[in-house]
């Protein structure tokens, strides 16, 4: 699904020059479900922003899918972004000024579906989210939680092969954190792979694979992608009216 | 994904009312004072006569001065003499012709309750109603035979019949104008060119006449023109000596149904003023004009140049307002990088984002036209209230109301580049952590 090989990333000013990643390969699996972990300035959200094409790399090979991105002009990554990829970040990233449905209608309009399959996907994964009845909803009226399942919904609603999580727990407390993993979890648990990066080591112990990053390298990984019995950290179902 | 950036576009004003009605606002004064004084301009420079302006001449020939031209672009006189209007109304070269001037009559009311008052007028020939077109309320023109007979007959404005007739059709009735009495053969109705391309040496924002007589009628009568009258040397005493002069105080148009025609004409015009050389006049060189309406008003320069000078002016202003509003524009875009990364994260290309951006700022170009359009209406009320000659120009026809939303549009779209393009930098990657 993501294939990264002695890839390396350099933020150049006309006085340094910084090596986010050096040397970096990584191979995540469709279907898993990785936890990339490392202290604040190692490298890891570095890693997630080129895996979920928001930057360029500065050498090395990268393939999402089975596509080689490198070289890609900036509409084809949007493009392959947009059909690929599902976002969930830290600070939930939803649009104030618009309403439920309108947030997960946006990657959807640059999907260009039409307006009836767009309806039903928005429906349909606020639905999964368990907030079919809050359609109309502004994110002001939801809790902290409840955003965090709207951008979650939102990264669901194109059917992405590959979600990429920032700290998606960062900012929620821990009732509603453990509600967002195991919301996660579920959604892995149907085909969906996700990479989530985290500092959180609790966190990390409930994903399938660990990647450890240190100074834009990986110096510790589950070398073999065995799949861990993702139930064994799960709930059989998700209650997911309980997320506060 | 038009509707889409349009819904977008509408939901960002109703964001920042505030920064929305400054950016519309100051669209709206520049285009409302650019659009002011381009109608003015617009109307005054006009084709005030479109089915017919190619085919209608104006005479104009060089018998001034030999030592100092007319003007400095050595243009012959704007009038024709009384002696030359004559000879080329006698030879009937063109498929219809007029001579006219402008004259003055006390109007002697049979009602003794109006009382008599002084009246502006024009002495022509039949052909004017012809050439010129004005519509007619009640019966018509005189004809041909009653310009050859000096006829006593009279056409009225509608305004003139109103005072004196109350509005009735008064065909039939008599008027005594400077103690004569006159036969009224029709009336106008309405009639009010944008501008009195006609006669431009008399007002060319005046309103028409306010009656029309017989030219040989007027002569006999020895009514002077009470319009511009210019000489270069002096005319010998008395009514038959000023006749005989060279003062230019008559205008002469000649209709010319095809271009042949008019080269024929002009042909026509080059061996008159050969054979008056040969009797003593015209000692200038060769210098003719026979231009069309619109060639004429052209060569007059009708739109006056304080009129150019405020257009020019009014548009420095509205560039004024588009740099305020690329400001706005910048900081209400730079507010939202954090929105358009997002975007960019879930799919959005920067073509698509360019779009979804300048088509907000086409909205707000077209909510600052319209708002601009009504301060036009505005705009030009004041100039009619202020300035009674413009009262027929001042007025927007639906071409400047398209001009208007466009232009408002077009300078949205254009102040918006700038910041569109700065916004669709944002690097997707750090708006999206410091979110």
């Amino acid at each position: 699904m993501l294939k990264m090989k002695h890839l390396s990333k350099v933020y150049r000013t006309h006085m340094v020059e910084t090596h986010a990643l050096r040397d970096f390969s990584i191979h995540v699996r469709e279907g898993e479900f990785v936890a990339v972990t490392g202290p604040s300035g190692s490298g890891k959200t570095t890693f997630l922003n080129i895996a979920g094409l928001l930057e360029e790399f500065s050498s090395g090979e990268f393939w999402l899918d089975g596509v080689d991105v490198r070289g890609m002009n900036d509409n084809a990554r949007s493009k392959l972004r947009n059909e690929k990829i599902g976002f969930i970040f830290q600070g939930f990233n939803l649009i104030p000024d618009l309403n439920l449905f309108d947030n997960v209608d946006v990657p959807l309009r640059y999907r260009g579906f039409g307006a009836a399959e767009r309806k039903k996907r928005i429906e349909d994964s606020l639905g999964r989210v368990g907030l079919s009845s809050r359609l109309k909803h502004y994110p002001s009226e939801l809790s902290g939680g409840q955003q965090q399942r709207v951008a979650i919904a939102r990264a669901l609603a194109g059917s992405p092969r590959l979600l990429m999580a920032d700290e998606p727990t960062g900012n929620l407390d821990s009732l509603m954190a453990r509600g967002v993993m195991e919301l996660l979890e579920e959604i892995n648990r149907q085909g969906t792979t996700i990479v989530m990066v985290t500092h959180d080591s609790e966190l990390a112990a409930r994903a399938q694979r660990n990647v450890h990053v240190m100074d834009g390298q990986v110096t510790d990984f589950d070398s073999e992608p065995t799949l861990r019995d993702a139930t064994a950290h799960a709930p059989a179902a998700i209650a997911v009216g309980s997320l506060a | 994904m038009f509707s889409y950036y349009l819904h977008l576009g509408m939901h960002s004003l109703r964001r920042n009312p505030v920064l929305t009605a400054l950016m519309v606002f100051g669209i709206a004064l520049g285009i409302a004072a650019s659009m002011t004084s381009l109608t003015l301009m617009h109307i005054m420079g006009g084709d005030p006569i479109p089915w017919k302006s190619s085919v209608l001449h104006y005479v104009q020939l060089d018998n001034w001065d030999p030592n100092q031209p007319w003007d400095q672009d050595g243009s012959p006189p704007d009038q024709v003499s009384y002696r030359d209007a004559q000879a080329l109304m006698e030879a009937g070269k063109a498929d219809k012709q007029a001579a006219m001037f402008k004259v003055a009559f006390p109007i002697q009311p049979e009602n003794p309750e109006v009382k008599p008052f002084l009246s502006l007028g024009r002495a022509t020939y039949a052909d004017f109603f012809a050439m010129f077109e004005p519509p007619f309320q009640y019966g018509g023109s005189w004809d041909h035979s009653q310009d050859a007979a000096h006829g006593r007959v009279v056409v009225l404005s509608k305004a003139t019949n109103e005072k004196l007739f109350g509005g009735q059709n008064s065909v039939g009735k008599s008027v005594r104008m400077n103690n004569i009495d006159y036969s009224v053969v029709g009336v106008l109705d309405e009639w009010k060119p944008r501008i009195k391309f006609y006669d431009l040496t008399n007002g060319t924002l005046n309103d028409p006449e306010e009656f029309y007589l017989p030219y040989p009628t007027v002569i006999e009568t020895k009514t002077q023109a009470s319009g511009n009258n210019s000489c270069w040397k002096n005319s010998n005493p008395g009514w038959q000596g000023y006749l005989e002069s060279e003062c230019v105080w008559q205008q002469f148009w000649v209709q010319l149904d095809t271009p042949a025609k008019a080269a024929e004409y002009k042909a026509f015009l080059e061996n008159y003023v050969n054979e008056q050389k040969k009797l003593g006049r015209f000692p200038r060189a060769m210098n003719n004009r026979l231009d069309d309406v619109k060639e004429f008003l052209a060569h007059q320069k009708v739109v006056p140049k304080d009129v150019e000078v405020q257009v020019g002016l009014s548009f420095a202003f509205l560039l004024v307002c588009l740099i305020n509003t690329i400001g706005l524009l910048l900081a209400k875009f730079m507010r939202k990088t954090g929105e358009i990364g997002l975007r960019r994260a879930l799919g959005a290309s920067k073509p698509q984002l360019f779009t979804q951006h300048i088509v907000e700022s086409g909205v707000i170009g077209i909510s600052g036209g319209a708002l601009g359009l009504a301060l036009t209406f505005c705009g030009l009320w004041m100039v009619r209230l202020l300035y009674k000659d413009y009262s027929n120009v001042a007025h927007l026809d639906w071409s400047m109301v398209f001009v208007t939303i466009s232009l408002a549009i077009t300078a949205a779209v254009l102040a918006g580049l700038y910041p569109t393009w700065r916004a669709c930098q944002v690097a997707p990657a750090a708006q999206l952590k410091t979110q």
